[in-house]
């Protein structure tokens, strides 16, 4: 229900916003939840606003795994 | 300029729409003389009769003629890669080709609001008598009317144009038939997905530009490569996009039609700006691309003929009609898997679930 | 588009479905429910569907905010708009939605009330500050994952004073609204077999946390696998579930580790908690009245919370005449058993909520289905000339039926 995608922060900027790209297209969002998120983080963004930062060695693992079913092993 | 039937030259930097510039005395011709005139300048239209007496074209005898019209409303007037004037020309131009015609002149009537900035006017004809002078396609009768503040939005802009159409060439989505295929002369979305980002409201940043641009050029390419009668009909996926002209064209020949979604072209940006916005980019308009049905046996000539154009160098070939009575677009996806497209019933709203 | 095509691949999906059709239990037909719209339309729009093995059915959830939104609440942001001349903001979604007396928020736009299409609360909460003089409501719905957001703009409207800023609240949430399908799915004599397992709401997750899924799967003795929103995401997730079918266990995977925790975000669950409170029940579209489902200002915000603010009561709608959203929205019916489905309900006609929202099963089937669905629905056995072009009659009156109904489909 809620369309939600991963961009990444390309700038900071006072109260707690930032600017955050995805594919080349650029929005200007709130980091009010996620104050932690840093340049370069990708963040999950609703809203307007990011919910999480993305975990990137989690997406490795994620693709790794799926990847693994390529070579026929079962995970 | 200096002072002329009792005005001061028109303030072309600071001046206003008034309500007097619409009707038709001293204000009016002032305006047409001091900023149409200039921007739009062709012998027809400087002779300032209420028609334009244009010779008919030196032709094998039997040609047809082929009319088209068009409004605009474009929102905002000015966006990346073009302005309603631009749009205009250049929307007409590809009607009139559409048909396989050769475009050879227009008309246009503006319906501007009281208080519209006469920069802006002047900076909107001027890209229409530009984009119209690089087509060679000049604009030959206009009328302005004015319409009091708030009932209008800035201007708009009703063209029509004509062309000439040889003998012997009928293109019509009517004629399209189950075992024909569908090429696009380029990359979808643009224009549309550029307007979106000048919405406030959305709020995104792109370097997406419209793709706005004439097509006469590459259909009389297209038409000359293949025989008369092996392009069935050619339509630009406008508003509505891709999804609203397949189905029209299925309506109109009766038949279902099939697309590959890996062979349509979608640049990049584009694609992220659908995302960001939950729209799908077979609904975004494009104003510099076309799709042609042609009969199997001459697909790969005319891809062939449009990828020679520079507006059609990612021309591919995107699917086929078949028989189908229900008249169905169904898409096969990136994953292999067969989907229906719907025919867009109004324009898509950006959605958040 | 980094961290959303990777999980498009079309090898790797394939391999996926392989893996799939290898690990299903032979002799035996699972019904996997995703509980979210955004599922149900990544499902139709990839295709999704077609790679799953034949003996797996997925059904679709009430995860659709616009879906189980009763009329009565789109009836009270019309009336802010029209009545009491506020400027209503609202997400697209909902703007095609019908409401009472043929009205919607888009018909009342074009009738002269003030309502606009924003992306993020914080464009309201702006609206509000640029114009002092004028009343702003936020018409804020949605679950777990679109409530912080809110609460953010209700806490900033009370400590910048923004005293015309107002909060339509219909947040709702995810565990009762579970809960309900899956127990209403095992209930003897019910309309369809019971649920095997879940798919859960992935982005809902990242704000709650997975946790809250482990818990509903122990208490429902359900499996749960909490998805990502990429066709590998669900493939991958279904996978899981057949795993936990197969060893006949109860638990709950986290199967979008990459987004998810175990906690989720604490600070928008703390400020969700400070700002909002639960209300005793509410009344969910095809779902009845569940308790402590939803959520509404807390005291503290009364002045920003628009039902007060106004005197707003919200009024009981019936569904439509022969409208079957509130089955289908259970998971007890398809779209395709609703005679409406395809002849008088479609997505330029739409008459129940799950055709109007582009995550509703209806309109994901109708729009972005696959052909067999629109066979089996009424709409391909009605003949040709009779059959509406989905061309709305203006407004008809509420309850009643349209002027002309297709052949074979009036009662």
């Amino acid at each position: 229900m809620c369309l939600a995608l991963p961009a990444r922060v390309v700038a900071l900027h006072g109260d707690e916003e930032a600017t955050v790209d995805l594919g080349g297209v650029r929005k200007r969002v709130s980091l009010a939840l996620v104050p932690q998120a840093d340049l370069g983080d990708h963040v999950i963004v609703h809203v307007g606003h990011a919910l999480a930062v993305l975990d990137p060695l989690e997406a490795e693992e994620t693709l790794r795994l799926l990847a693994g079913l390529r070579k026929g092993s079962t995970p | 300029m200096s002072w002329s039937d009792g005005l001061p030259p028109l303030d072309l930097r600071r001046g206003r729409v008034q309500l007097g510039h619409g009707s038709g005395g001293r204000l009016a011709r002032q305006l047409v003389e001091q900023l149409f005139l200039p921007a739009l300048h062709n012998p027809a239209l400087a002779a300032l009769d209420d028609g334009a007496v244009l010779a008919a074209p030196a032709a094998p005898a039997g040609q047809r003629l082929v009319l088209a019209t068009d409004g605009h409303v474009v929102e905002p007037l000015f966006f990346p890669g073009g302005d309603i004037g631009s749009l205009a020309v250049h929307g007409t131009v590809n009607d009139v080709a559409m048909m396989g015609a050769t475009p050879l002149a227009l008309t246009a009537s503006f319906v501007l609001e009281e208080g519209f900035a006469l920069a802006d006017l002047r900076r909107v004809v001027g890209s229409m008598g530009q984009a119209a002078r690089a087509v060679g396609v000049p604009v030959v009768a206009g009328d302005t009317k004015v319409v009091q503040r708030g009932k209008g939005d800035g201007v708009f802009i009703a063209t029509t144009g004509l062309g000439t159409l040889p003998d012997g060439r009928t293109l019509s989505a009517a004629r399209v038939r189950a075992g024909d295929v569908l090429l696009l002369s380029g990359p979808i979305g643009r224009h549309g997905a550029a307007i979106l980002s000048r919405r406030e409201s959305l709020g995104f940043d792109t370097e997406l530009v419209s793709d706005t641009a004439p097509l006469h050029g590459l259909t009389a390419g297209l038409l000359a490569a293949i025989p008369e009668g092996a392009v069935r009909a050619l339509r630009d996926p406008t508003r509505g996009g891709l999804a609203a002209l397949l189905h029209e064209f299925a309506r109109a020949a009766q038949v279902g039609i099939e697309i590959d979604e890996a062979a349509v072209p979608v640049p990049a940006p584009v694609r992220a700006a659908c995302e960001w916005l939950g729209l799908e980019p077979m609904q975004l308009a494009s104003e510099g691309v076309l799709v042609a049905a042609v009969s199997p046996e001459h697909a790969d000539t005319a891809l062939h003929a449009l990828r020679a154009h520079p507006l059609g160098r990612d021309a591919a070939r995107i699917g086929h009609a078949i028989r189908d009575p229900d008249r169905f677009v169904q898409m096969r996806t990136a994953l292999g898997a067969m989907r229906l497209v719907d025919w867009p019933a109004a324009e898509a709203l950006p959605r958040i679930c | 588009m980094k961290h959303v095509e990777e999980y498009r691949d079309p090898a790797l999906a394939r391999a996926l479905a392989e893996a799939l059709a290898a690990e299903a239990p032979a002799g035996r037909r699972l019904r996997l429910m995703e509980f979210c719209g955004g599922h149900t339309h990544v499902l139709a729009r990839h295709g999704v569907g077609a790679l799953l093995p034949s003996s797996v059915e997925m059904v679709h959830g009430p995860g659709c905010p616009v879906c189980v939104l009763p009329i009565g609440h789109i009836d009270q942001a019309i009336a802010l708009a029209r009545d009491h001349g506020a400027v209503v903001c609202t997400y697209g979604d909902t703007m095609r939605v019908p409401a009472s007396g043929g009205m919607s928020l888009q018909q009342a736009r074009a009738e002269g009330a003030d309502v606009r299409v924003i992306g993020s609360p914080a464009d309201a909460l702006r609206l509000a500050r640029a114009q002092p003089g004028r009343e702003v409501v936020l018409f804020a719905i949605g679950f777990e994952t679109t409530t912080p957001p809110t609460a953010l703009a209700l806490q900033a409207a009370a400590a910048r004073d923004i005293a015309n800023f107002s909060v339509l609240c219909c947040h709702v949430l995810t565990p009762p609204a579970i809960a309900h399908v899956v127990r209403a799915s095992r209930e003897p004599g019910g309309a369809a077999a019971p649920l095997d397992g879940l798919i859960g709401p992935g982005h809902v997750a990242v704000v709650t946390g997975a946790a809250p899924f482990d818990r509903l799967a122990g208490d429902l003795r359900i499996p749960i696998a909490v998805a990502g929103f990429e066709p590998l995401d669900l493939l991958q997730a279904v996978r899981v579930l057949l795993r936990l079918i197969a060893e006949g266990r109860a638990g709950s995977v986290n199967a979008y580790p990459r987004a998810v925790s175990a906690s989720g975000n604490r600070r928008a669950q703390a400020l969700v908690d400070e700002v909002l409170e639960p209300r005793e029940t509410f009344e969910w579209r095809g779902l009845g009245a569940l308790p402590r489902s939803a959520l509404r200002p807390r005291e503290a915000y009364a002045s920003h919370d628009a039902e007060r603010r106004f005197g707003l009561p919200c009024h009981a709608v019936p569904d439509p005449p022969a409208c079957r959203c509130a089955a289908v929205l259970r998971g007890v019916e398809t779209p395709a058993q609703c005679r409406l489905f395809g002849t008088a309900c479609t997505p330029a006609h739409p008459i129940g909520p799950c055709m109007v929202s582009a995550e509703g099963a209806c309109a994901a089937h109708h729009a972005r289905g696959v052909r067999s669905t629109r066979a089996e629905g009424p709409g391909e056995r009605v003949a040709p000339l009779t059959r509406l072009d989905g061309v709305a009659p203006m407004n008809w009156p509420d309850g009643a039926a349209p002027l002309t109904w297709p052949d074979g489909v009036a009662s």
